[in-house]
């Protein structure tokens, strides 16, 4: 048993961090967060560039085939500097589903492109607000013939709609949902901004009139709610990242705040408030530990251990964001200081692939599966 | 114990909330831009003879009780209209409040009907950058030169200065004396020379406050509120009513999970019928309940004469971070959609989401407010000072 990452992915860590120092400052946050630009392009080239698009996608397709685990450490990095790049819509979500479920015309057209930088991909499932269950999806797709499909309905709030060039999108298929994918250049394709609460990480809003698309293989419920479980353990990563980074600004701060004559550090109310985020945020990281190792191992515990990450990542982040920002005072409440944007990341990551209300009930009912199959006498 | 209406607060409500339905429809949906509504609304109160309805009628109020005020903001409240006059609070239930309470007779017959008249729009010059909960901890200097004061310094988070025409001000006129003693509370013309506003933009987005720059700004002594050296007691008069004042001004946000939890998907159901959304409906409901209660037994000692005391601080802890984290949880139950921003009557939530922030922090930090319960209700030992008894010049400051 190693429950730790090897040197070599401890090396790239070093490096990402290092790049991510230099390449991605608060300046790069705030120039996406200020404008209308859908993520910042210059960072996003610097990791096609250096490969990280590709890290986990094999040789065949441009990528390095490093691997799940390397991946998890990008992510923890990006989290950390609140990288404003579509990096999760187009990799852990559209570049995987394509990888797993793409036909080969379909994994040869678009893995190269998504493995460079050069195509941004994303996975559109919301239709307005609610965690209604998937299979409920209003988007509907009449077959055209030919293997082609005709697609009809709005998804929204869509992350990367606007940046992404292929979206996946889940769509009812004579009853059944089934995931299509969709080149977003087409006239039967309309996109608006949809103003969000972290505005770092652009929202979209697509509607389909018609819009010619392809069955992405034969995937449907099963293999979105797989695609989601590996995703989950990458945002997992991304969560924490933030979450550390949200707590050592405070530990920061309240050493080097003074009220009353003393850091404020050294009062209980806040030591005590920084220790609890430390140890919530160390729960959250070992259960993305574990989630991580299922993942790059392929064993069949990863349905559980992927709802386990995303659940204590997701409450991890948004206890040391709020808190963050209530060590830094009234500070904490300018628009010019960091602590709210780790506040609106964090409540964002809650919410991108579901909100916790959704990921307990997976988790809940993955147990009762596993219960009944224990009583059942099978393995 | 009865909270029913007599015949005479029935009656009191009816006559209510007649003027409050006769007036509202040109204040309804106005916002606080330039706080014209907020001056106008106060000045309509005033001429209908709901303005101020606690104070004497020599200084322009209704010399009502505290239960016929309760009732007026019930109404307000009831009708939609209440956030004009809950903007004013710094004006009424802080400044005039201080100015009635340690005032000179001069500086109530200046000031306090023109307030009651919604001709005077009040900050609140405290917080500077490195003193926010310590508050005693202030270094904005004033130096007595012959029949004024000259002050000069930094303040910091003051909402509303912008709109301001008079503040309240703490300053230090003596560095050597131990930080409560040094103290000196002063009166101040916002128009005076010197003066300069620049807005902050807040994390939810607007610029409600500001920093203030003070260049040897000139104040007459007559300005002064209290002896020389003794501005702490002053200070602590008004927070001692700001607490009262913005304690149960935020709302509670129930009436949002109530409708989204019925309107909103999880899984195949409606989410109100998922066991876990019950429960924090449930929960949200109780803690609204508990809060409007408090609330009336608060103003009902009040009404029997009592002064606002420490446990006043008990309103504005619970409404800040419960409500932040009940938030979440709603914002949660939106899934994917609770990412983006909500319009109409659900961007409420968001706004909240985001203001609720600020709500844990200003008129005393949550850490700060339950320091008081533990010490000032509760009697509990006070931690250990280093910096009491120090001259405030030798006090640490990192
Ligand atoms: C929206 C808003 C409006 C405001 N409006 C005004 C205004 O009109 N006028 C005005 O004068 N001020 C105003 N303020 C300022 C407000 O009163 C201060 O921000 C607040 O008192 C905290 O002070 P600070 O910002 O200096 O934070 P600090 O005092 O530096 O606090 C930083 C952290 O340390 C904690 N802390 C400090 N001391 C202790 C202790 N003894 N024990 C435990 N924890 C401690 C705090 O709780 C906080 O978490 C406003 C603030 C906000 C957010």
């Amino acid at each position: 048993m190693r429950f730790d990452f090897t040197e070599d992915q401890e090396s790239l860590r070093g490096e990402a961090r290092r790049f991510l120092a230099s390449h991605c400052g608060r300046e790069t946050v705030r120039a996406v967060l200020d404008s209308d630009e859908p993520y910042s392009r210059e960072l996003w080239a610097e990791m096609g560039r250096l490969g990280w698009t590709g890290v986990a996608l094999p040789e065949a397709f441009g990528g390095s085939g490093a691997g799940y685990l390397e991946l998890c450490v990008l992510a923890e990095e990006m989290g950390r500097v609140l990288a404003p790049t579509p990096f999760s819509s187009s990799i852990y979500l559209a570049a995987e589903l394509i990888l797993r479920e793409g036909d080969d015309a379909q994994t040869t057209d678009w893995l190269p492109r998504l493995a460079a930088g050069t195509a941004i991909g994303t996975l559109a499932l919301a239709e307005g607000p609610g965690a209604a269950d998937w299979g409920l999806a209003r988007t509907r797709a009449t077959p055209l013939g030919g293997g082609h499909y005709a697609l009809t309905g709005v998804k929204q709030p869509v992350p990367d709609g606007l940046a992404a060039d292929v979206a996946i999108v889940s769509a009812r298929l004579s009853g059944e949902l089934g995931l299509f994918l969709v080149d977003l250049h087409q006239p039967e394709v309309t996109r608006h901004p949809e103003p969000g609460l972290d505005e770092s990480r652009p929202l979209g809003r697509l509607s389909f009139s018609g819009a010619r698309c392809a069955r992405l293989g034969s995937a449907g419920r099963a293999a979105l709610d797989a695609a989601l479980d590996r995703a989950a353990v990458l945002f997992a990563f991304e969560q924490i990242g933030g979450a550390e980074a949200a707590l050592s600004m405070a530990v920061g701060h309240a050493r080097q705040r003074f009220a009353f004559g003393r850091a404020i550090g050294s009062f209980q109310a806040i030591k005590h408030k920084l220790a609890d985020m430390y140890a919530e945020l160390e729960l959250a990281r070992s259960n993305a530990y574990f989630a991580a190792w299922a993942l790059a191992s392929g064993d069949a515990v990863l349905g559980e251990a992927a709802a386990c990450a995303r659940l204590s990542a997701s409450r991890a982040y948004f206890d040391c964001a709020k808190e963050c920002v209530q060590v830094h005072g009234g500070m904490g409440f300018t628009w010019e200081a960091d602590p709210h944007l780790h506040y609106r990341r964090a409540t964002l990551l809650n919410a991108v692939i579901g909100g916790q209300a959704r990921w307990r009930e997976v988790l809940v009912s993955r147990l009762q599966q596993k219960d009944a199959s224990a009583r059942e006498g099978t393995p | 114990m009865n909270f029913d209406d007599t015949p005479e607060e029935a009656a009191y409500r009816t006559a209510a909330r007649t003027f409050i339905e006769a007036h509202k429809g040109a204040f309804l949906g106005s916002d606080l831009a330039g706080f014209d509504a907020v001056r106008r609304w106060q000045a309509v109160r005033h001429a209908g003879g709901w303005g101020c309805l606690q104070w004497p009628k020599a200084y322009g109020g209704q010399g009502a009780s505290a239960v016929q005020a309760l009732i007026y903001s019930q109404e307000e409240e009831a009708a939609g209209i209440s956030l004009l006059s809950v903007a004013n609070a710094i004006t009424i239930g802080m400044a005039a409040a201080t100015i009635m309470q340690c005032g000179t007779q001069a500086q109530k017959e200046r000031h306090l009907p023109r307030i009651a008249r919604g001709e005077e729009i009040w900050c609140q010059l405290f917080s500077e950058p490195s003193a926010g909960s310590d508050l005693a901890g202030i270094r904005t200097r004033a130096v007595r030169d012959g029949d004024d004061w000259v002050v000069s310094g930094q303040k910091v988070w003051t909402s509303f200065a912008h709109y301001a025409d008079f503040a309240i001000l703490i300053t230090r006129t003596d560095p050597a004396a131990p930080k409560h003693a040094g103290l000196t509370y002063f009166l101040l013309d916002m128009t005076s020379p010197g003066m300069t506003v620049k807005p902050i933009r807040q994390a939810s987005g607007g610029s409600d406050f500001n920093e203030v720059f003070l260049e040897a700004v000139r104040i007459p002594d007559s300005n002064r509120v209290g002896e020389v050296g003794d501005g702490w007691r002053v200070a602590l008069t008004t927070l001692m009513n700001e607490r009262a004042a913005i304690g149960s001004i935020f709302p509670t946000n129930f009436d949002d999970a109530w409708r989204l939890a019925a309107q909103t998907p999880l899984g195949d159901r409606p989410a109100i019928e998922a066991g876990g959304v019950l429960q924090l409906l449930a929960d949200w409901y109780v803690w609204r309940q508990g809060l409007k209660n408090f609330s009336l037994r608060l103003q009902s000692a009040l009404s029997q004469g009592r002064m606002p005391g420490p446990e006043a601080s008990i309103g504005k802890l619970m409404l800040g971070a419960r409500r932040q984290l009940y938030l979440f949880e709603l914002l949660d139950l939106l899934d994917i959609g609770g990412a983006a921003l909500a319009s109409g009557e659900d961007g409420d939530i968001h706004f909240s989401f985001l203001r609720v922030i600020g709500n844990r922090l200003e008129g005393g930090t949550d850490e700060i407010l339950r320091n008081i319960i533990g010490e000032r209700v509760l009697g509990l030992p006070p931690e250990p000072r280093v910096d009491k008894a120090l001259p405030f010049n030798e006090v640490p400051s990192g």
